[in-house]
């Protein structure tokens, strides 16, 4: 499969006083057309940066300081916001997690949707046309009247299909969902994850999937990358890396998840919380939790190395497939 | 439709608020000691004058028969005759209005003109050198007394530079222009400097909400962003702030007005409080209160019209 998107060694730092918080140190992959590509890690892990550095929306004092970002063979990082606005809502869209905040509250929703079709010619007709068109693609019940509507008099589940209209409204090539569902109740994040498969099917976009739910990750997902303190893990496709997963964070990660069918194990938990991205301590940032820490994983930053075709893990004791002995895979 | 028996409403309510304002207006100024016509004749008066003077305005009558007489009057829109200058107090107030009008109108211009895009520009550069210097700027402004600054704003512009006039409102569009920009300025200051820290606020609290990012994300010009998403969210809560500043600039156009020699309302007003003419203050009073009420009315439809969330 081709290449859409790919990113390679980027670096998002934040810079507060003189501290530099490393929100995305060295990450690199890559999404194909038509696939769903998952990132996966917990809160402050980086994944949200990575994406929006994609769209170049870091926000002060941010900066990406290195890397590349190849949409379709070119580089984004040195675009100015100028030439970024005709990638942006074009070629790639995004939706954010809170679809509470993500509309703004003083604007018709009418509005909030034309604006995604700055610089087509379209008279106010064919708009709405799109517009409605749009909404009912989502599942936004008599479209037409509720155009006129603000974003309060929806409800959160809408609100998020309001986000997926506006930003397929000009059938961009990649979706960027950035949490899409975890501000959401339980019977609608389905809903929406549904949404979005069916809708990235009948439009052959590709998607980044952005969350901490593994779940998502096995329903959704072809490829995905395992993040942990701004770095790469782990990147596989999705079959190989729950039934065979080599970073002790993944298989940590994994073992945290119920099993379900109402065995009550105790769940485990991963020892620790993560570092601090400003103080990252010496050699591999997961050692300090790692329960297969050896000596050489305090001292020495272990490198993506590719443990199988396609299969690319960052740790020491790759091949040793981390005494993961007796695992079952948890899902599919 | 709504918009309409709403407006209606709050007209109904303002009666009796009215009603109330009608007693201060007409109890405080009485509540002052000084005699009107003992002031208007003269120290050298005899008492017998005086009493003739009393006589003729109806000042000798109890006051719950003055008071009655004042409010047929205003029911007739008719405020009776000023007893200092002996014309229709509503004809000195027509007169006078359109200066005062012109110096909050211009007083708020300014402001706007100053704290929007000072506002803006230091809520998004946040703790820069602009930022700092702004908001000591402004702590200033707020803290420096109006009728001293107009006073240094005038020696220096008026007396030093001679560029701009002393006092009086000039003649021709220009000449009242140059004697309306210090009084509006020396006005101005607090409440462009109010202005701009809630807009500095507002927008440091709008920058970083999704919303903008998202807007961002299709695509849009920062020109757009700066307007649709980020101003006119900010302009909310600013939009109260400016209404309770201009009742409050109707109030201080008695310093402004006094130190500038403008003939409005609130020179109108200080001289008549000076010179105890009961039916000049009990007018000004009451049509200020008319007028904040008013504003404040316009300020709450402009509101919901600026923010649909909010529901009468």
């Amino acid at each position: 499969m081709q290449k859409l998107l790919e990113v390679i060694d980027l670096k998002t730092y934040f810079y507060a006083g003189d501290k530099i918080i490393k929100a995305v140190d060295g990450a690199s992959f890559e999404v194909r057309r038509g696939e769903t590509f998952g990132i996966v890690g917990e809160s402050g892990c980086g994944k949200s940066q990575t994406c929006r550095s994609v769209l170049k929306l870091i926000r002060n004092p941010g900066k990406i300081t290195g890397g590349r970002i190849l949409y379709e063979g070119r580089d984004v990082v040195p675009l100015s916001n100028r030439q970024m606005r005709k990638i942006r809502g074009k070629e790639i869209s995004a939706i954010f997690q809170e679809p509470m905040t993500s509309l703004n509250p003083i604007m018709k929703i009418r509005d909030q949707i034309y604006e995604g079709f700055k610089g087509k010619n379209m008279t106010g007709e064919q708009k709405e046309e799109r517009a409605v068109e749009l909404l009912r693609m989502v599942g936004i019940p008599s479209p037409k009247q509720r155009l006129n509507d603000y974003p309060h008099q929806f409800s959160g589940g809408m609100r998020q299909r309001i986000m997926i209209a506006i930003a397929l409204g000009s059938n961009p090539k990649l979706l960027i969902a950035d949490e899409p569902t975890t501000a959401l109740d339980v019977t609608i994040q389905n809903q929406i994850m549904v949404l979005i498969n069916d809708l990235k099917d009948k439009m052959g976009m590709s998607v980044i999937l952005v969350t901490h739910d593994l779940g998502v990750i096995a329903q959704m997902c072809e490829r995905v990358a395992v993040m942990y303190a701004g770095k790469i893990v782990e990147m596989t496709d999705t079959v190989t890396l729950f039934a065979k997963p080599r970073h002790p964070y993944t298989y940590g990660l994994m073992r945290s998840l119920p099993a379900g069918g109402g065995n009550a194990e105790k769940l485990y938990t991963i020892e620790g919380t993560i570092p601090n991205l400003a103080e990252l301590p010496a050699g591999c940032a997961f050692a300090p939790r790692c329960q297969f820490a050896a000596e050489k994983c305090r001292r020495q930053e272990p490198k993506p190395e590719e443990a199988e075709k396609g299969h690319w893990v960052s740790c020491h004791c790759l091949n040793r497939t981390c005494g993961l002995k007796g695992l079952i895979p948890v899902l599919k | 439709m709504r918009q309409f028996n709403y407006i209606f409403k709050r007209m109904i309510q303002m009666i009796p608020v009215l009603f109330v304002i009608s007693l201060i207006a007409f109890f405080i100024i009485r509540l002052v000691p000084g005699d009107p016509a003992r002031l208007m004749l003269g120290e050298k008066a005899t008492n017998d004058a005086v009493a003739a003077i009393r006589l003729k305005y109806g000042l000798d009558r109890p006051l719950p028969i003055q008071y009655l007489k004042f409010m047929r009057g205003v029911l007739h829109f008719d405020f009776g005759n000023s007893l200092k200058f002996q014309v229709p107090v509503w004809n000195l107030i027509v007169s006078r209005l359109p200066v005062t009008l012109a110096l909050t109108f211009l007083s708020t211009a300014i402001s706007l003109l100053i704290s929007i895009p000072v506002g803006y520009y230091s809520g998004t550069h946040k703790g820069g050198f602009f930022d700092r210097l702004s908001n000591i700027w402004n702590l200033t402004a707020i803290a420096m007394p109006t009728f001293w600054i107009g006073l240094m704003l005038l020696i220096f512009f008026g007396i030093v530079l001679k560029i701009l006039p002393v006092g009086g409102i000039g003649g021709g569009f220009w000449g009242h222009l140059k004697s309306f920009i210090l009084p509006a300025f020396t006005q101005s200051l607090m409440t462009s400097a109010l202005l701009t820290r809630n807009i500095r606020n507002a927008v440091v609290d709008i920058i970083s909400q999704d919303f903008v990012d998202f807007a961002r994300s299709k695509g849009i010009s920062e020109g757009e962003i700066k307007n649709k998403h980020i101003l006119k969210n900010a302009m909310i809560s600013t939009v109260t702030l400016l209404s309770m500043r201009m009742a409050y600039m109707l109030g201080g156009s008695i310093i402004i007005e006094s130190i500038f020699a403008l003939p409005g309302i609130g020179k109108l007003t200080i001289d008549a409080i000076f010179a105890r003419d009961y039916t000049v203050v009990q007018a000004v009073v009451f049509i200020f209160a008319i007028v904040v009420m008013v504003i404040n009315l316009i300020t709450d439809v402009l509101y919901s019209i600026l923010d649909p969330r909010v529901k009468y």
